[in-house]
């Protein structure tokens, strides 16, 4: 029950950065690496916010998502969109977008390192004790799985009863047929990449609430990312939500029987038993 | 016997009179310049054996802390109980298998996800081998004493470089060098000319990953005590990537064009700004993936092409002169 409870919380908070990136990676085609340096600032704005000006983390989201909204486009527009134009195939966008996002990241963490420093960051909020099932709970984790489970709906209801929701699910399925049917693609990959990062944004403002984080840890949380967003199928949100429960629930089934430093290994063994059986992805049909 | 070109018996003079001067390097100095020298040549055999896969296959691997930690742990291991030169040969062969099973899992697949698996490798192995020794030998780290100094490991590590580029030369001139040239063109091209594409790529991660665990273990000595967070350190794994995109990856020798300025700045850099370095290896990232996607290397071949065209035009010049 403490593992279903834990790992389903923690879940939550992968899931809101996997759907980041699925965004990012499905839709706009960029496999972005500084997906986790962008979850990482997000918690540090938090911090701020709340430490500095007392405003609570989750009202901070509304503060934090349109902001990196907009840095998201600014760096879609600015740094991949040359690439964009420029790649001859879809490898070589490939091949390009992670080498740059790999400098992005390395970038930010560097600014990030100057900024605060290599120490660990925490803050107490709502670290009282809730009774669920006879057990004690934080409650400021089920609030930040509340918050993720009313984004994630929130976005459902984006991409499944909206215009511009189904021109991104388009895009995502193909984008030169999405371009005959009058979408503006690259506006729309823009969008769903600016998106992405205000996503992984409110995920990394949530994950603060509980977690204790640095300035360089984002490259374990883009990994983790990256691996859900392969497991549920590229670009499908409903596989990227699956995903990120199994592993959240998986790193604390692991983390609580076996051993505390074996988490990594857990996320490991699940992506290549993926990989050797359902590449495609746990919702996504055979290609090719 | 294998017979040789005029050109590429030049060529082999060339390298070999350049490995002989690299040689006499510890007699002229024996102490920071040695130390440079030994960072240089490191990354040299770790961005050539990169290059030898990630060249023709376009593949970004960043395996290579993965398999450079197997070979430190190999020597850790065992340095009381064998002889330093077998446990060289044992590293290689570990590094070599990781390689072989990785491959075996994710070179079927896009590129994509052999990045993703190679990029948490080495924090995988990392945990495990950690797990491992806290569960049985209950220590983390281990004592590596031996008589070598940093002369021998200067050596040690030149003739691997030699061996890795005598390696890379058979193999650009092997049936696996010329199925690989067609693979980096062209994928389908190779499937349908009945190019095993699968196996040749596992060959060739396989011996890259050999010779980079065998450069792990030459200088486990330089480090003393080796313990998990320092054997498979990510940022080797990045540096290698950097350095080898930098120089440049059409050609065998190309890397070195990377690795000796970016060395030489990465020194200077984390000695007087510690704070900075992962700030330098971005800003290289991305002035590699904006002015030099073909590396240096490119920069140097445009050079030599415009020359050539200039040269040409002029000797039409003068021989319609003469007429």
């Amino acid at each position: 029950m403490d593992i279903l409870v834990t790992g389903t919380v923690l879940g939550g908070t992968y899931a809101l950065i996997a759907l980041g990136l699925t965004l990012q990676y499905g839709v706009a085609r960029i496999m972005n690496l500084a997906n986790g340096e962008n979850l990482v600032l997000a918690c540090f704005c938090a911090f701020w916010l709340y430490t500095a000006t007392s405003i609570n983390p989750i009202f901070g989201i509304a503060l934090i998502a349109p902001v990196a909204f907009v840095l998201n486009w600014a760096i879609y527009a600015y740094a991949m969109k040359p690439l964009v134009d420029r790649a001859r195939d879809p490898g070589q966008l490939e091949i390009d977008s992670i080498l740059a996002t790999f400098g992005l990241m390395f970038i930010m963490q560097g600014i990030m390192l100057l900024v605060f420093g290599g120490e660990y960051f925490s803050y107490n909020f709502l670290s009282e004790p809730v009774r669920i099932f006879g057990e004690n709970y934080g409650l400021n984790r089920i609030v930040a799985l509340c918050a993720a489970g009313a984004i994630a709906v929130a976005l459902y209801l984006f991409l499944y009863r909206t215009r511009q929701g189904t021109a991104v699910r388009a895009v995502s399925v193909n984008p030169s047929s999405a371009s005959l049917v009058a979408i503006d693609v690259p506006r729309i990959s823009a969008f769903a990449f600016a998106l992405g990062g205000a996503l992984t944004a409110a995920g990394g403002a949530l994950l603060s609430t509980f977690y204790t984080f640095n300035a360089s840890m984002g490259v374990i949380f883009t990994m983790k990312a990256l691996i859900i967003v392969i497991m549920g199928g590229v670009g499908d949100v409903r596989g990227a939500v699956l995903a990120a429960l199994l592993l959240g629930l998986a790193e604390t089934a692991v983390a609580t029987l076996i051993d505390p430093g074996l988490t990594m290994a857990a996320t490991y063994t699940l992506f290549l038993l993926v990989l050797l059986f359902r590449p495609q992805g746990i919702f996504g049909r055979q290609t090719s | 016997m294998i017979a040789l070109k005029e050109k590429e018996w030049r060529v082999a003079g060339v390298a070999i009179l350049l490995f002989g001067v690299a040689a006499m390097i510890p007699f002229a100095d024996d102490g920071y310049y040695l130390s440079l020298a030994v960072n240089i040549v490191m990354y040299v055999v770790l961005c050539t054996a990169w290059t030898l896969f990630s060249g023709p296959t376009h593949y970004i691997s960043l395996a290579t802390a993965a398999f450079f930690g197997m070979g430190t742990y190999s020597v850790g291991l065992g340095i009381d109980s064998l002889p330093f030169p077998l446990l060289i040969g044992i590293g290689a062969l570990a590094g070599g298998v990781l390689a072989g099973l990785v491959g075996m899992a994710t070179l079927r697949l896009s590129g994509v996800y052999f990045v993703i698996f190679t990029l948490g490798l080495a924090e995988l192995v990392r945990q495990v081998v950690t797990w491992l020794q806290v569960k049985f030998v209950g220590a983390v780290g281990l004592y590596v004493f031996t008589e070598l100094n940093e002369t021998h490991i200067f050596w040690m590590l030149l003739a691997l470089a030699a061996a890795v580029f005598l390696a890379g030369w058979l193999i650009s001139r092997s049936r696996l060098g010329f199925a690989m040239r067609i693979i980096g063109n062209d994928e389908t091209v190779a499937r349908h000319v009945g190019i095993d594409v699968a196996r040749s790529k596992v060959i060739l991660f396989t011996v890259s990953g050999a010779f980079i665990a065998a450069a792990g273990a030459i200088l486990a000595p330089r480090f003393a005590y080796v313990e998990p967070p320092s054997a498979f350190n990510p940022v080797i794994s990045f540096q290698v990537v950097i350095m080898a995109l930098l120089g440049g990856t059409g050609r065998l020798w190309a890397p070195l064009l990377g690795v000796v300025p970016f060395t030489i700045l990465f020194d200077r850099i984390s000695a007087s700004f510690p704070n900075h370095t992962s700030l330098l290896i971005g800003v290289a990232f991305m002035a590699v993936v904006y002015f030099l996607p073909r590396g240096v290397i490119g920069l140097v071949e445009d050079f030599l092409a415009r020359h050539r065209k200039r040269d040409l035009a002029r000797g039409r010049h003068i021989s319609e002169a003469v007429e």
